[in-house]
């Protein structure tokens, strides 16, 4: 579906559902440079599961228009912004790798807004180097190429995708060359530039967990265990063998996550 | 974090798409040789059938072994995925009829593998798909038989069996100009010697009967994607970017993204018409895929002899071989194909049609049968047999001469084959 967020038009997947009036809600937030589209089984398991989907493209992904946000705090103000365009006061946030931090970022800053949260691959910095920040302000391939590799495991490089048939880097090779002009990196930027995070997770009131891949390169294990440690009362999932593309390589593992907190 | 090293063509044709079965280690890729799998629960069974869990339901739509596969091709191909069908020509009527219904019309190649030309010129146009035929080297020609209700540009990497080269690059860029995607067979070349994806090509099918397998045991087909056309700037494909009520209104652009087609393709077309590979030529065509480097390696460096020695005989006409200097595409063959033109070309033996009667009939170590790609050499009077039923007219569009004799160069020694092709010769200089 299509709302107008801030006065821009912004794309909503649903999980292929019509809302219905008073049915919980959750909001599913892709990483840097993608779109709803890696969601979109979870999406669609909760739709028929009685709960009210919400899972944008953030401005300037996918369908959505404007230009990407660069900062980790507006981009939490926008989804505040979207819960208040589809009318919900509640929601469950999930998000992904910069999309966690969103998700981070919503929770610590708007509590009341929050029924539950879950951060996946997700730590406290999410640094980016010097030279895949480089690569995308200048929009260059080597980018998506460095996002997509480092994103995967081994293992999962050489494929055994749980999906048959789908070659998982080609996938998402093709999801993060679709990104429009300095959106990867207005992403990335939002990531490294993000400070507030263990601030946030102090602040964040609702259940939370944390599902980290173990071989997670780009949000090490190490650093999100440290992110839990700041939010009372998580609970952190490791999912053996997984890197950061944990929706990819382990889509049912994820899922039966986060029945758990959702 | 160094820049990230990615696995080679090598590796992939070795491991893609396979990893240690989770059961029981084993490091060869099993056959799980079932109809249909036990669900956990009956919410796991409704999760699986509305696409929000992975997994498998019934073989004709998806297998563990058929998916090794089908990763492993489009690992090789650079695509986001694809399906293993029970032919090459199932691949090739799996895209048409995923892409369009009544009332289409495709542009394709008149230089075409004959099964292909059968299905395009005769029987497709009862399901009211046309086809327009031209020729390969004139991209113009493609441009100018584009209609409203065209859905697809087609040809073939090597032309069956005159290998013209096709200009992927030029003729991509007409197609998508267009809003169309090219597809093209690319059972000459494998991932091996081109890469059409990265030349442009959108879809591309094989059969994989041929040198994927290189044993000549099984048939099977292999459809892929690349993820790369935009099929909803297109505004021609509705049945990937609209509502698809037998999937509950399911849009393939909005849910899978890049990988719209080859999902349509598996949900639709493989649940419904049917054509699935079996696991066990899966696995078949697996063995064969692990050499497929060494075998595409020695492949073409045989046929280069074999040229050589044709090219100087004198009981030969003519030999068609993109690289030889003096075949219209070489220039382009240099350029899309610096690996090699394959190991299948055609040449004219002197004296016409009984000529090249004698001359089949006198070689014992070239098998005379309608394949191409086996490990062992073949041989074949197209006119006669593969392209029999195409007219005069259709005979000389494709390039199809009575005396042309199509050799498909395995992998036996190169003298050997030279003293076969010799003892041929022989026979049909004598008159």
């Amino acid at each position: 579906m299509r709302l107008t967020v801030n006065g821009q038009s912004a794309f909503v997947y649903t999980g292929n559902s019509e809302h219905i009036h008073n049915q919980s809600a959750v909001v599913f937030i892709h990483g840097a440079g993608l779109d709803h589209t890696v969601w979109v089984l979870p999406s669609r398991y909760f739709s028929r599961h009685g709960f009210n989907v919400i899972t944008p493209d953030l401005p300037g992904h996918g369908r959505s228009s404007g230009d990407g946000l660069n900062k980790i705090e507006t981009m939490a103000d926008w989804i505040i912004a979207l819960l208040d365009a589809s009318g919900v006061e509640q929601a469950s946030i999930v998000g992904h790798s910069m999309g966690s931090l969103v998700a981070l970022a919503t929770a610590g800053r708007y509590p009341d807004r929050c029924r539950s949260l879950c951060l996946l691959g997700s730590s406290i910095p999410m640094s980016v180097t010097d030279e895949l920040m480089n690569s995308a302000r200048n929009d260059e391939h080597a980018a998506i190429d460095m996002l997509t590799y480092w994103g995967y495991s081994t293992r999962a490089q050489l494929g055994g995708n749980e999906n048959p048939g789908l070659w998982m880097v080609g996938g998402t090779l093709r999801l993060w060359e679709r990104a429009g002009p300095g959106v990867i990196h207005s992403g990335l930027q939002a990531c490294h530039t993000y400070e507030a995070g263990m601030d946030h997770a102090r602040a964040v009131r609702c259940r939370t967990q944390l599902i980290l891949g173990e071989r997670d390169i780009m949000a090490p294990v190490r650093y999100g265990r440290e992110l839990a440690a700041k939010i009372e009362g998580s609970q952190t999932t490791i999912v053996k063998g997984s890197a950061h593309s944990l929706m990819t390589e382990r889509p049912d593992e994820v899922l039966d996550a986060l029945i758990t907190i959702v | 974090m160094s820049k990230p090293k990615t696995f080679g063509f090598d590796t992939l044709t070795l491991h893609a798409g396979q990893q240690p079965d989770a059961a029981t280690g084993a490091r060869a890729t099993p056959i799980y040789q079932t109809a249909s799998y036990v669900f956990k629960s009956t919410d796991h069974a409704a999760s699986i059938f509305n696409t929000e869990r992975t997994g498998h339901v019934y073989s004709r739509i998806t297998n563990p072994t058929n998916a090794v596969l089908e990763e492993r091709i489009a690992a090789l191909e650079g695509g986001v995925g694809a399906i293993a069908t029970a032919s090459g020509q199932a691949a090739c009527h799996l895209a048409i009829a995923t892409l369009m219904g009544a009332n289409s019309h495709i542009v394709a190649s008149h230089s075409l593998y004959g099964g292909t030309h059968n299905l395009l010129q005769y029987t497709l146009p009862r399901f009211g798909i046309d086809t327009t035929f031209v020729d390969p080297r004139d991209p113009d020609a493609f441009r100018d038989a584009i209609r409203d209700n065209t859905r697809l540009i087609f040809g073939e990497t090597l032309g069956n069996p005159s290998l013209e080269v096709l200009d992927i690059p030029t003729i991509s860029d007409i197609a998508h100009a267009h809003g169309l995607p090219l597809m093209v067979d690319s059972t000459f070349t494998t991932p091996y010697l081109c890469q059409p994806f990265q030349l442009g090509a959108d879809i591309i099918f094989h059969s994989a009967t041929k040198f994927l397998s290189g044993h000549g045991i099984v048939i099977g087909g292999l459809l892929v994607d690349g993820g790369l056309f935009d099929w909803e700037s297109s505004t021609r494909f509705p049945v990937l970017t609209e509502p698809y009520s037998g999937f509950h209104n399911m849009r393939f652009t909005e849910e899978f993204g890049p990988a719209a087609f080859i999902t349509r393709a598996r949900k639709e077309g493989a649940r419904d018409f049917g054509a699935c590979m079996s696991p066990t030529t899966a696995f078949h065509i697996l063995q064969g895929m692990e050499t497929l480097p060494l075998r595409m390696e020695k492949h073409v460096a045989n046929t280069r002899k074999i040229v050589s020695f044709l090219n100087d005989h004198e009981a030969v006409e003519w030999v068609s071989y993109p690289d030889l200097p003096n075949h219209p595409d070489h220039a382009l063959a240099a350029r899309l194909l610096p690996r090699g033109c394959g190991a299948v070309f055609s040449f004219g033996v002197r004296g016409g049609r009984s000529a090249g009667q004698r001359f089949i009939d006198k070689t014992e170590l070239l098998s005379h049968l309608a394949n191409i790609g086996d490990a062992k050499s073949l041989v074949i009077h197209p006119a006669s047999t593969t392209h029999h039923r195409m007219d005069d007219a259709a005979l000389e569009a494709a390039g199809i001469s009575e005396g042309l004799i199509r050799l498909s160069i395995g992998l036996e020694d190169s003298d050997d084959l030279i003293e076969d092709l010799n003892r041929g010769l022989r026979a049909a200089a004598k008159g």
